[in-house]
């Protein structure tokens, strides 16, 4: 029976026609939400065949998980493992292979942080991003990595355009409204309070709690703009692009702080230029591999967790190696909990008898990515092919070039195309992701390229979709700076968290920095000696 | 009425409807490239504008003899002009290219589709009709095949497209003409028909006198000189221009070289690396598939092996086969020495693990970010690797340092940031004018003083010196360093050329 269940996760394949009658060849990803639907529905626990002991356990691979085990890796503590439900680590930040090119499966880049973020700067560092240090000691980074221009444009009214906001035939209001939003995300990143905290910061945790901007949190972006009278069009649509891309959410899902993060935060000083960005063709991936490669044997993929009960002294760890079909009970003195909340809520054994009332806090936006592998570029009209290419006044977020960074302009490539399915209720929109088969997301995201790309069809050569049904917590009004969230992130005896849920927002910066504190407060409570990357 | 006649009469006109479509397809596949789809496509719409004419007839009640004789006189002006209108709407507007092309492939289709219903309906009662469906039908066909092997046999060699159309209209119009006295019974008064068709007749007479200045007016009228070949790649349009004894090289309307004064060009890239170096045996070359940085290159006795990248598999099998280009490199791509390769030149650096003595960077000028990114640190640091770490050397064409000063510097500087000890220099070529280039050096280097070779045309020793000195109207700009991730080179070399232009 489980090891039934475990079969149901990684990729199934699918083979369909265009509407105009192509064939063409594909897959869907992300089975592993069937899995864990029976995993809900599974009475009691199994009982173990095997029993290990081990100081650490870490539940969860996605970049948290393996920021914890990179950190213990630093340290010197080598007993560890790492459980993974899917066959394959990285979590958002997977990615997959293909014949042109590797690609992301979500996230696909990294803003160049300040050097205050020294964990982030060494991870960089191990990774090959940086190349040296300038004569005032700060970081040069590789110039392959730094995303090649042309970098971004936008398909407006059956041109692309430069930049991500057109501005074609713009009413001289609507272009006042948007220079006031610069300036006013501006100001912003200049701000600081009385201990010197910048009012909005990276990680998150570094942000003043000063009320004169938490006290944003409790309103919409969108109320927000409109308090300031920041209307017009374009301005909602820049600003709410925005939004859908970092968060999956609308204006009105989004909290004010959280919108006003996404700009202030990247900005050094209200002068300097926003921060240039890292990529690779994996996106996030690259981190996610070179982690991967550190963490060794020591982790293991399609590793169920079933249920996390502490003991006297010690956690106990009940999971299912699907490898194998056999269920494992690891006694961990500590374990850091890196699972998405949801899950988290299914496993944590004190939860199941009361449950606490953060629980049902976190909702998640539902995510569609599909990876479309085209034999060559398709034409366009305008600004010549980018990295980032969006279209305005569509549900999706466009498309990233996976080939981009490889520096090629010619032959095949591969697209990454983005669509958060951004409903006020995100169960029904859930059921409509999962519901919705592959030939229709076919059908839809070539309706949607149709009228940039006249003639894509005939490229495409493979169209692969990956479901996220839990693609990320969304920041909404009053939920970052509420009680829920900071009740939740509080560890549960020997067991850490850590997830960009406990940040309500699903940031690489987010991920690594929660995987290194949690791996820190092990490493502290174990008496360890060792030099902290973030405090 | 004589019968026969009017069986010649079909011949005539079956044989200028297909050639009309053959114009059509050939004209399509010259410029938008792509054969199987232009033929397909225009084909299609022709046969089934036929068909809509064929069943249009059905609504033409009275003067049939009257209304052919129009239709003859209709599809000669159209089917006559439409190359030089085909050729004059892609010089004019490109984007329109399409409407235009199947716009008039749907008007010729379906004034053809009337011709023979009407001739059948004029002869209905003259011939029995068992007969007449045969013969008309026969003669039709036999006009097909008549119109396809002389249109790639004798037509387009010796006539071009232009005076091709032109000619066949012309026919067409002098048929339609003749016709209004073979079907004189039919006719009112023939009058009115014979000054439309006169009118016809003169118009065509004039294009195909002028034919030669409505060739000029098309695209092939964006060059100087008359285009002796042109190819859509899947990179680029390559086009051929020659006047007198030279010829020119234009890809996407930039001039490449003039045969005139090339050998300025090439032996100032090519020479002063070797006159620093006269003993290099492996040798790389970037771009440059026209083959003659390489005759430059291969003249050194101590070259052993050339590597030559260029993107475009058309260019470097054009400087291989063409008479022209091929008589002007001096055969150096089939020299046994070299080894070409088809591929992104930034692409290729980055899997490349061997090392050269000499390298020779010779691509368009960074007018879009695609070219734009060969002329950035990380290419030139990729190229540095490339190089043997205490001879190598690299000479760069780097635009023009008067027309386009910023741009030449920024280049120079931007190799510097990638590692390169850099000597800037300059050459006269007239075509281009004062003409810029860049040694780098991966470790320092003496300026050149004396060139290896005593046979070049352009250079000596004191000359050879001279390219290296730069008037003070050439001297150095601050500019930013060409980086992946900024692309300033082709900000700069836009706004100093807008200024020329």
């Amino acid at each position: 029976m489980l090891a039934a269940l475990a079969g149901a996760a990684g990729a199934s394949a699918c083979v369909g026609r265009t509407p105009s009658g192509r064939r063409v060849a594909g897959s869907i990803v992300g089975g592993a939400h069937a899995l864990g639907h029976r995993l809900r529905d599974l009475g009691s626990l199994p009982l173990p065949s095997r029993r290990e002991e081990i100081p650490v356990a870490i539940l969860g691979a996605g970049l948290a998980g393996l920021s914890a085990a990179w950190t213990f890796e630093r340290a010197g503590l080598r007993d560890f493992t790492v459980l993974e439900l899917e066959d394959a680590p990285g979590g958002t930040a997977r990615f997959g292979t293909g014949p042109v090119s590797p690609y992301p499966w979500a996230a696909h880049y990294v803003p160049v942080p300040p050097s205050s973020n020294r964990a982030l700067v060494a991870l960089l560092e191990e990774v090959g991003a940086i190349t040296g240090r300038d004569p005032a000691g700060a970081p040069v980074y590789a110039e392959d990595v730094l995303v090649r221009e042309p970098e971004e444009r936008v398909f407006f009214r059956g041109e692309w355009y430069e930049g991500l906001l057109p501005r074609a035939g713009i009413e001289p209001e609507d272009a006042e409204a948007l220079h006031r939003f610069e300036a006013r995300m501006r100001a912003f990143a200049g701000e600081r309070d009385a201990a010197g905290r910048r009012a909005f910061d990276l990680p998150r945790r570094r942000s003043s709690p000063d009320p004169r901007w938490t006290g944003l949190d409790a309103l919409s972006f969108g109320d927000w703009l409109e308090r300031e009278g920041l209307r017009g069009e374009r301005l909602r649509w820049f600003a709410e692009y925005g939004t859908r891309d970092d968060f999956g959410a609308t204006l009105a899902q989004t909290s004010a702080w959280a919108g006003i993060h996404y700009y202030a935060a990247r900005l050094a000083t209200p002068d300097s230029e926003s921060a240039d960005v890292l990529t690779w063709p994996e996106g996030n991936g690259r981190l996610v591999s070179h982690l991967a490669s550190r963490a060794g044997v020591r982790l293991r993929t399609r590793a169920l967790v079933l249920d996390v009960t502490p003991r006297e002294g010690s956690v106990d760890v009940t999971w299912l190696d699907a490898a194998l079909g056999e269920t494992v009970l690891t006694r961990a003195e500590h374990v850091v909990c890196a699972l998405p909340r949801f899950l988290a809520a299914r496993v944590i054994a004190p939860w199941q008898e009361r449950p606490p009332a953060f629980l049902g806090e976190t909702v998640y936006t539902p995510w569609m990515v599909a990876n479309l592998t085209l034999s060559d570029r398709p034409r366009s009209h305008g600004y010549p092919l980018c990295w980032d290419n969006v279209l305005y006044g569509s549900p999706s977020l466009g498309y990233v070039v996976a080939t981009h960074q490889s520096g090629g302009d010619h032959g095949a490539t591969v697209f990454t195309y983005y669509w958060p399915l951004v409903d006020d209720d995100p169960r029904r929109a859930r059921e409509e992701l999962l519901a919705t088969n592959w030939e229709t997301w076919m059908a839809r995201i070539l309706g949607d390229l149709r009228r940039a790309h006249p003639g894509l069809e005939s490229l495409i050569e493979r169209v692969d979709v990956y479901l996220w049904g839990h693609a990320m917590a969304r920041p909404r009004p009053g939920f970052l700076w509420g009680e829920a969230l900071r009740e939740s992130a509080r560890p549960l005896g020997r067991i850490h968290f850590a997830h960009t849920d406990l940040s309500g927002m699903a940031l690489c910066e987010e991920a690594q920095d929660w995987g290194v504190r949690a791996a820190e407060a092990v490493l502290r409570a174990r008496g360890a000696t060792f030099t902290s990357l973030v405090s | 009425m004589r019968t026969p006649a009017v069986y010649l009469t079909v011949l005539v006109i079956a044989t200028c409807g297909l050639v009309y479509e053959l114009v059509a397809g050939t004209l399509a596949s010259y410029v938008l490239g792509d054969s199987v789809t232009q033929f397909s496509t225009v084909i299609g719409a022709y046969l089934s504008a036929m068909g809509i004419g064929s069943w249009l007839s059905g609504y033409l009640q009275r003067g049939i003899a009257f209304r052919f004789v129009q239709v003859e006189f209709a599809v000669a002006l159209i089917g006559g002009l439409s190359a030089p209108a085909l050729f004059l709407a892609f010089g004019a507007a490109p984007d329109l290219f399409r409407l235009v092309l199947y716009g008039l492939v749907l008007v010729i289709g379906i004034l053809v589709g009337l011709e023979i219903p009407l001739v059948l309906r004029l002869l209905k009662d003259v011939v029995e009709f068992k007969d007449l469906v045969a013969r008309v039908l026969a003669v039709d066909y036999l006009g097909a095949l008549f119109a396809s092997v002389l249109f790639p046999i004798v037509m387009v060699p010796e006539l071009g497209l232009v005076r091709t159309s032109v000619l066949l209209g012309l026919l067409n119009a002098v048929v339609g003409l003749w016709s209004t006295w073979l079907f004189r019974p039919l006719l009112g008064s023939p009058g009115l028909l014979r000054a439309q068709g006169a009118v016809a007749c003169a118009i065509l007479t004039a294009a195909f006198a002028y034919s030669d200045r409505l060739t000029e007016l098309s695209e092939e009228g964006l060059y100087a000189d008359p285009v002796v070949y042109t190819k859509s790649t899947r990179y680029q349009r390559i086009v051929m221009t020659r006047t007198g004894h030279h010829f020119q090289l234009f890809l996407n309307g930039q001039l490449q070289f003039s045969s005139a004064d090339e050998y300025r060009y090439h032996e100032a890239l090519v020479q002063p690396a070797f006159a620093a170096r006269p003993q290099a045996g492996r040798v790389l070359i970037l771009g440059g598939g026209d083959g003659l940085a390489a005759r430059e290159v291969l003249k050194h006795a101590g070259v052993r092996e050339l590597v030559l990248v260029d993107l475009d598999p058309e260019m470097t099998r054009l400087a291989k086969d063409n008479v022209m280009l091929r008589e002007l490199n001096a055969g150096a791509l089939s020299d046994p020495r070299v080894q070409v390769v088809n591929e992104d030149a930034l692409i290729w650096l980055q899997h490349e693990r061997s090392l050269f003595d000499l390298a020779f960077v010779d691509f368009p000028d960074p007018h879009s970010h695609s070219l734009g990114k060969l002329y950035t640190s990380h290419f030139y640091a990729l190229l540095r690797r490339r190089l043997d770490p205490e001879l190598g050397l690299a000479a760069v064409q780097s635009t023009s340092p008067l027309l386009a000063r910023r741009s030449f510097w920024c280049i120079n500087r931007t190799m510097e940031a990638a590692g390169f000890f850099v000597r800037p220099y300059h050459a006269l070529v007239p075509s281009f004018g004062e003409w810029g280039f860049a040694l780098g050096g991966v470790s320092p280097f003496e300026t050149p003083a004396e060139p290896a070779l005593a046979s070049l045309r352009s250079l000596d020793g004191p000359s050879l010196r001279a390219l290296f000195v730069l008037g003070p109207d050439m001297g150095p700009l601050p500019a930013e360093v060409n980086r992946l991730n900024n692309q300033v080179l082709v900000r700069y070399y836009e706004e100093e050329w807008r200024r020329w232009n």
